[in-house]
């Protein structure tokens, strides 16, 4: 088999997510050897939309398990139905139902709600399972999910052991706020993803924003690219350029160079915090946009 | 290994070349990451070298620094020098299981490594810590003697100097212990636990008679040492070392970090078991420095690049300092600020604080009180004994 990434690259293309050599290849390769990715980056390069994206490349469901600390086995893994359970207990009490046949019925898969990672490997056609944030998650946690993703097979004590029916995409995202460990980091196949660089950005805006001008696309994506070189606290992701670019357009702006204080004002889309909007008065906007325009 | 594929068994030498190459630039490639390119690599083919180089990048690598390195390094092995790393090849095995290190600790160092002998039970509150010496949750108690009122500039002979060090471990292992009987769970729960309570309500025909609780048990905070080694704290450095060391010691949850004019990362070394090869690693790292101390710039540089990774919600960070500064205090201000926003609580210890009249005029020092939680004075192990109850509070 030959290992290009070229067609799923454009099929990527074609579903609206514009992904450099390096991501398209991470992504051949996880789906071709089966094996989890580990994506890294900076909020907002856009590492959540890449599951979305292949999901659809690979017209499959999307399965998403949004991690935060305190996350645990039962709300990942399985529940039990408690006030099913105890329904079905007071219902078969009155049929003088024997209390092992009773426990057998409860604890049996209807009375099982199932959460991402058990849902994730009980599909037939294998899914994209999208692990966000995962630094987020305490280590224990980590640790546990080590675990199912080396065997996908889930133990549940009142049933036994329930192996994948097929093994699932694994797509794991991490910003960076926590270490993680080097065993996770080991099981995975890795990518960073970087800021888009000027041309790759362009296109985002394209396709994303397929009726936007030509000329203030361009004027947008060099203003932001610039802003990113400033000592930002946060710095904008992808979706604030998008965002930024359809304020403009709404606000019917031919060209950032024109009025200013409309120029100002948008700038809410990109700056997200008090400190950034204060580091970035009209002197320096107006420095930045002199560059673009 | 793009077209014109060299013969599998030489193909197999080279790529485990190429695993020895990264492990010598401090890779974590084992067994696994081989035959895990190996058999891609037998089942499919790269169409050329640029997809090749894409492909072992997504294998291998494994955080962002090894990400920026890798192709500096593959090329390196592939297309410049890559005869020589093959004629090292049989060299690869004896140097995979060392880990990276600049040659002049070899002086200092023994050859095998220590790191992986360091116990790991201190998790379970109560067990001594294995230095033989009995370590209570409270020291104070032997806050009459005179050497612990002694400002510790004064101390002066080898013998002293050490049972200083002793005490200061002692005490940071105390205020540790303290923290880590925290995460005791408790009996009684706020939380039913559902799950149990169903499952034995069985027997009680559907009435749940036993009720079974949970608890979300407290975890420890973590710490996160900033130490200044500058000239001006130099009478005090052996000491607070040994203080962060003792902090540090097998306590996962820790970080800590020197400074003079830059910064560097140090947990790592304080975690060396033994203390005369940790001190002789740090004082290495120290000399290292230049002259003047540098504290904004050093908080920049941390925010900068590990504040994200080390500082949560349950950090609190302790920066040991005099607080001269030659940078201008208002960048001070601005760092300070920028560690408050992320830790917990923010601790400012100041040998000089204990002195009789000293005031905190310093620029730096006046400024950076409006951002501290607590600034305590740490010169002598009297005044360090003291922040158990302040550490307690937290």
């Amino acid at each position: 088999m030959k290992l290009e990434y070229a067609p799923l690259q454009r099929d990527l293309a074609g579903v609206g997510y514009i992904a450099d050599d390096s991501l398209a290849m991470a992504l051949s390769l996880a789906v071709g050897l089966q094996r989890p990715l580990l994506l890294e980056g900076e909020a907002g390069v856009g590492k959540t939309d890449v599951g979305k994206a292949l999901a659809k490349v690979l017209d499959t469901r999307l399965i998403r398990l949004q991690c935060y600390e305190g996350l645990d086995a039962n709300a990942t893994i399985y529940e039990w139905n408690y006030q099913r359970q105890l329904l079905a207990i007071r219902a078969h009490e009155r049929d003088a139902m024997p209390s092992d046949q009773i426990e057998r019925h409860i604890f049996s898969e209807d009375y099982l709600l199932r959460r991402p990672l058990l849902e994730a490997i009980s599909q037939t056609k294998p899914p994209v399972l999208l692990i966000d944030e995962i630094d987020r998650a305490d280590e224990e946690f980590e640790a546990f999910l080590l675990e199912i993703l080396s065997d996908f097979q889930i133990t549940v004590p009142e049933l036994g052991t329930i192996a994948a029916k097929s093994t699932p995409h694994v797509i794991l995202t991490s910003n960076g706020t926590r270490a993680l460990s080097d065993a996770l980091r080991r099981r995975c196949l890795y990518s960073y993803l970087d800021f888009p660089d000027e041309r790759k950005e362009l296109a985002i805006v394209h396709a994303r924003l397929p009726g936007i001008d030509r000329r203030l696309a361009e004027q947008v994506v060099r203003f932001v690219q610039l802003l990113r070189r400033e000592a930002l606290e946060k710095k904008p992701g992808i979706a604030e350029t998008l965002d930024w670019a359809r304020a403009l357009v709404g606000l019917d702006v031919r060209s950032i160079d024109g009025d200013p204080v409309t120029i100002q004002a948008s700038l809410a889309c990109l700056l997200k915090t008090e400190a950034d909007l204060k580091a970035v008065p009209r002197e320096v906007t107006a420095r930045i946009v002199g560059k673009v325009a | 290994m793009a077209a014109g594929t060299p013969p599998p068994a030489g193909a197999a030498a080279r790529m485990s070349g190429f695993m020895a190459h990264l492990r010598r630039n401090g890779f974590a490639v084992g067994p696994g990451e081989t035959e895990l390119v190996l058999s891609t690599l037998a089942a499919n083919e790269f169409p050329n070298a640029d997809a090749a180089r894409l492909g072992l990048k997504t294998m291998l690598s494994g955080s962002r620094e090894q990400w920026a390195r890798f192709d500096d390094l593959f090329d390196a092995y592939w297309f410049e020098r890559g005869l020589r790393t093959v004629e090292r090849l049989g060299q690869s095995t004896a140097t995979r299981s060392h880990r990276p290190r600049p040659d002049i600790w070899d002086k200092v160092l023994p050859a095998d490594e220590q790191a992986e002998a360091q116990g790991r039970t201190d998790r379970a509150p109560g067990i001594g810590q294995g230095d033989g010496e009995k370590t209570s949750g409270r020291l104070v108690a032997s806050a009459g003697d005179a050497l612990m009122r002694t400002d510790l500039r004064t101390l002066v002979t080898p013998d002293e100097m050490a049972e200083a060090e002793r005490t200061a471990e002692r005490l940071a292992r105390a205020i540790r212990y303290r923290l880590s009987r925290r995460r005791l769970p408790s009996r009684r729960g706020e939380i039913i636990d559902l799950r149990r309570t169903i499952r034995r309500s069985i027997s009680h025909g559907g009435e749940p008679v036993e009720l079974r609780r949970k608890h979300r048990p407290e975890r420890p905070v973590k710490l996160v040492v900033l130490l200044d080694v500058s000239g001006s704290m130099k009478v005090y450095s052996r000491y607070f070392l040994s203080f962060v060391r003792g902090l540090i010691g097998t306590w996962l949850r820790a970080d800590a970090f020197l400074f003079h004019t830059r910064l560097v990362r140090v947990a790592d070394v304080l975690r060396e078991s033994d203390a005369n090869i940790a001190m002789a690693k740090l004082s290495l790292l120290v000399e290292g420095f230049g002259g003047g101390t540098r504290i904004a710039t050093s908080l920049k540089a941390f925010n900068d690049r590990y504040a994200k990774e080390t500082l949560g919600s349950r950090s609190v960070a302790i920066v040991i300092s005099d607080g001269y500064d030659t940078d201008p205090p208002e960048a001070l201000a601005v760092e300070l600020q920028r560690v408050k926003r992320r830790a917990y609580r923010l601790i400012w210890l100041n040998p000089l604080l204990g002195w009789k009249d000293y005031a905190p005029v310093a620029r730096a020092m006046a400024v950076a009180l409006q951002y501290v939680d607590c600034f305590a004075p740490a010169h002598s192990l009297e005044s360090l004994a003291a922040l158990e109850d302040e550490f307690a509070r937290l």
